[in-house]
C-alpha cells in the first residue's frame, strides 16, 4: 500500500494546515476537480470534497444551498467518483470525501471504500455514522481498502468516549469548535479555550484539526494554537457562489494562511 | 416467542440504531441511559395516568360502529383517538414527553410538525407546564395550516418556517435536529412519530401503547375477550399504529394491518406508501424502509392527508414489515375520501383524512360475519374540513 498522503502530511509539515471543505457539483457539474487543482495551487494542505445530500441536518444553510444546487446540477456519488478517475494525476494534496450515510449505503459501503482506493482518496468523513455503527458493520471494509474514517468530537464529548475514537482513529481527529451545525462562526470565549486546552493535554495519538466555525484569518490563527490546523467550509462555499469564483480562490486561501 | 421490541443496542432486527452526527451523541445517550428509569417511577407514572385520565380524557370510548359492521357484515370497533384533547392520539406521546423533559431538567421544548397536529399537541403541554416552546413547521405546510398556526400561537409556542429543502414535514424534521444541535444543553427535542434515533422510537411507542392497553380491556369487557381478530390503523411515521399494535405484538393470532398513503395511486409518482415504494435507509437518525432515488436521496411523498406524508416510516415498523407480523398496505386518496364519508354519514364520526385511511380498508376485506375488527380512529376530521369541502363540492 503506498504510504498515505494524509499522515504523511501531518508528519512532515511544520506549522498549521489548512483543510477546505466545498461541495462536489457546486456551483456547477464539472467544477469539482478544478476547485481542487485551484486550491492546491493557492496553498491549501488538504481538502474535504462533499457529496451532497437531500438531508444534511448538521448542515447550516450556506452548505445545505451548495448541496441543493449539486443535486439540481446532477451530482451523484457515482458521477462523483466519475470525476475523481483523474485525481491523482492532477493533485497531490491529500484528498478525504464528506457527506452523509445513505448515500453511501446506497452506492453500497464496501464499494464506497473500494472506489476512495481506486481514486486515491485517503479517508471520509460521514458525521451520521456513529462510532458505535462504524466498529461493528464497517470497520473493515474501510482498514481492508486502506481508507481512513475521520471522527467528529464536541465539547460535549466525554473523556472516555474520546479516548475509544483515538483508539479507531488513523489521520486526524475533526474538532468542532463547539456544539453546532456548520456555518456559524467561532466563539473565542474562555469555554471553547478550555476545551481546546483539555483536549490537547489528553496527549492524543492523533493528531487534531478544528473546524464548524472557523471563517477567517483570525479563527484560524487561534485554532492553529492549540491543534495542528483547521477547516474551512461556509466561509469558502461562500465564495464559490460569487461571479468568477475560480479566480477569488487564489487569494482566499491566501489570505487565511498570511501572517501579517 | 418472537421479540419485536428493541433490543439493548437500539435495534429491531436490522432497523433502528441511532445514525446522528456527534454533536446529539451526548443528548441521546443521556435519554438512552434515564428514559425507562424515569417511565418507571412511581410518582412519573402517577402523574401520567392522572393528565391521560383528567386533561386528555382517557380513557378513550372503544365504540361499537353499528351501521359500519352491518355493511362489512362483521363487529367493527372503533377506538376514539379522535376524543382525546387536541383531537388525537398525538397528545399521549406529548403528555408523556413533557413529564419526562422535566426530569431532565430541559427548560425549552422544540418539536417538528407536518399537518400541525403534533405541533398543537406540544404547544398544549408546553402551556400546561409553562416551558418554552419552539415548533418547526415547512414554509408550506404553514399555508395549508393556517388554523393549527394559529392554535400554537394562542398557547405561545413560537412557531419558525422551515424554509429548507422540500419546505414539508421532513424538513421541518432536520430544522428540529438543527436546533438541537445549536442547543444541546437546555432543550428537550419532543419527536411526534415512532421515529427518530433510538431510543425515540421506542419511547414514543411505549407512551402510544395506552391505545392497545385500553383496547384489550375494553374488549374483554364487551366481548369476553381481550384480543381482537384484525387491528387496523393508518401509517405515517406510525406512531397511532404502533400505540394500537402494541399490546397485541405476542398475540400472533391477532392479525395486524398497517394502512399506508397510497395518494394518486402507487405508481402514479404522488405516493407514500413506504413500504412498496422504499428500500432500506437511513434518515432522520434510524435505520428503517425510506422512499429514495437510486442515488440514496430522499424524496417527497404525497398523500391528500398531510399527517401521512412522510417519506419513510419508523424502524420498529419496518421490522415487523420484514418479519410479516404485520401487513402493510395501502389505500389511495380517493378511497380514504369516501371511507371518510361513509363514517360520517352511517355513525355521525367525520374522521380526520389519516384515520379514513384505515377505515378504507375494510372495504377490501373479506370477512365470515365472526371477526371481531379494532380500527383506530386516530384523529378527529375537524382539522380536514377544507379538503373533505373541496373533495365533495360540499
Amino acid at each position: 500500500m503506498p504510504v498515505n498522503r494524509l499522515n504523511e502530511l501531518f508528519a512532515r509539515k511544520n506549522g498549521p494546515l489548512l483543510s477546505i471543505y466545498f461541495t462536489a457539483g457546486y456551483p456547477e457539474i464539472d467544477s469539482t476537480l478544478k476547485i481542487a487543482e485551484a486550491l492546491e495551487k493557492a496553498g491549501a494542505d488538504f481538502l474535504e470534497i462533499g457529496f451532497p445530500y437531500s438531508d444534511p441536518l448538521a448542515d447550516g444553510p450556506v452548505i445545505q444551498q451548495s448541496s441543493q444546487k449539486a443535486l439540481e446540477n446532477g451530482m451523484t456519488v457515482e458521477l462523483l467518483f466519475e470525476q475523481l478517475k483523474d485525481l491523482r494525476k492532477r493533485l497531490t494534496i491529500p484528498v478525504l470525501l464528506m457527506g452523509y450515510f445513505n448515500p453511501v449505503l446506497q452506492y453500497g459501503v464496501e464499494k464506497f471504500c473500494k472506489s476512495c482506493a481506486d481514486a486515491g482518496v485517503e479517508g471520509v468523513i460521514v458525521p451520521d455514522l456513529p462510532m458505535y455503527e462504524y466498529e461493528g458493520m464497517y470497520k473493515d471494509c474501510f482498514s481492508n481498502n486502506g481508507v481512513t474514517n475521520i471522527f467528529l468530537i464536541t465539547p460535549q464529548t466525554s473523556d472516555e468516549r474520546i479516548r475509544k475514537i483515538d483508539q479507531l482513529s488513523k489521520g486526524f481527529i475533526y474538532l468542532l469548535s463547539s456544539s453546532s451545525t456548520t456555518g456559524k462562526n467561532l466563539a473565542l470565549n474562555d469555554e471553547a479555550e478550555h476545551y481546546f486546552s483539555r483536549i490537547r493535554e489528553m496527549n492524543l495519538n492523533n493528531p487534531t484539526m478544528i473546524g464548524f466555525g472557523i471563517s477567517d484569518r483570525e479563527s484560524f490563527r487561534k485554532a492553529a494554537e492549540y491543534t495542528r490546523g483547521a477547516i474551512v467550509g461556509s466561509a469558502f462555499v461562500r465564495i464559490l457562489g460569487e461571479d468568477n469564483y475560480l479566480e477569488k480562490i487564489d487569494g482566499f486561501i491566501r489570505n487565511l494562511k498570511s501572517n501579517d | 416467542m418472537n421479540n419485536y421490541q428493541v433490543n439493548e443496542n437500539g435495534y429491531y432486527g436490522d432497523f433502528g440504531g441511532a445514525y446522528i452526527p456527534e454533536m446529539l451523541y451526548p443528548n441521546i445517550e443521556y435519554l438512552r441511559q434515564h428514559y425507562l428509569n424515569i417511565m418507571h417511577e412511581p410518582a412519573f407514572q402517577a402523574e401520567f395516568q392522572q393528565l391521560l385520565r383528567d386533561y386528555v380524557g382517557r380513557p378513550s370510548p372503544l365504540f361499537l360502529a353499528e351501521r359500519l359492521s352491518e355493511k362489512y357484515g362483521t363487529t367493527v370497533y372503533l377506538k376514539r383517538e379522535d376524543l382525546n384533547h387536541t383531537g388525537a392520539h398525538k397528545i399521549n406521546n406529548t403528555v408523556g414527553q413533557i413529564l419526562l423533559a422535566e426530569r431532565l431538567g430541559k427548560k425549552r421544548i422544540i418539536a417538528e410538525t407536518g399537518a400541525g397536529q403534533h405541533g398543537v399537541a406540544t404547544a398544549t403541554v408546553c402551556a400546561l407546564k409553562g416551558i418554552e416552546c419552539v415548533v418547526y413547521m415547512g414554509e408550506v405546510d404553514i399555508e395549508r395550516q393556517a388554523p393549527n398556526v394559529a392554535r400554537m400561537k394562542m398557547m405561545g409556542a413560537t412557531v419558525i418556517p422551515a424554509t429548507s429543502g422540500s419546505k414539508t414535514l421532513k424538513d421541518a424534521t432536520n430544522e428540529a435536529m438543527r436546533d438541537w444541535i445549536n442547543n444541546p444543553l437546555d432543550t428537550h427535542y419532543i419527536i411526534g412519530s415512532v421515529v427518530g434515533p433510538h431510543p425515540y422510537p421506542d419511547m414514543v411507542a411505549r407512551f402510544q401503547s395506552v391505545i392497545s392497553e385500553e383496547t384489550r380491556k375494553q374488549l374483554q369487557e364487551k366481548t369476553g375477550s381481550e384480543t381482537p381478530d384484525y387491528v387496523l390503523a393508518c401509517v405515517g411515521g406510525g406512531s397511532n399504529a404502533m400505540g394500537m399494535f402494541y399490546h397485541f405484538l405476542d398475540d400472533e393470532q391477532v392479525k395486524l394491518i398497517a394502512i399506508e398513503a397510497a395518494g394518486k395511486g402507487v405508481d402514479s409518482g404522488e405516493s407514500a406508501a413506504t413500504t412498496l415504494l422504499g428500500k432500506e435507509g437511513v434518515l432522520h437518525g434510524s435505520r428503517s424502509i425510506l422512499m429514495q432515488t437510486p442515488d440514496g436521496q430522499v424524496v417527497e411523498p404525497y398523500s391528500i392527508s398531510a399527517g401521512l406524508d412522510y417519506p419513510g416510516i419508523g424502524p420498529q415498523h419496518a421490522h415487523l414489515f420484514k418479519v410479516k407480523r404485520a401487513e402493510y398496505v395501502s389505500i389511495t386518496d380517493e378511497e380514504a375520501m369516501q371511507a371518510g364519508l361513509l363514517c360520517a354519514r352511517l355513525e355521525g364520526i367525520i374522521p380526520a383524512i389519516e384515520s379514513a385511511h384505515a377505515l378504507a380498508y375494510l372495504e377490501k376485506m373479506n370477512f365470515t360475519g365472526k371477526e371481531t375488527v379494532v380500527v383506530c380512529l386516530s384523529g378527529r376530521g375537524d382539522k380536514d374540513l377544507a379538503t373533505y369541502m373541496k373533495f365533495f363540492d360540499l
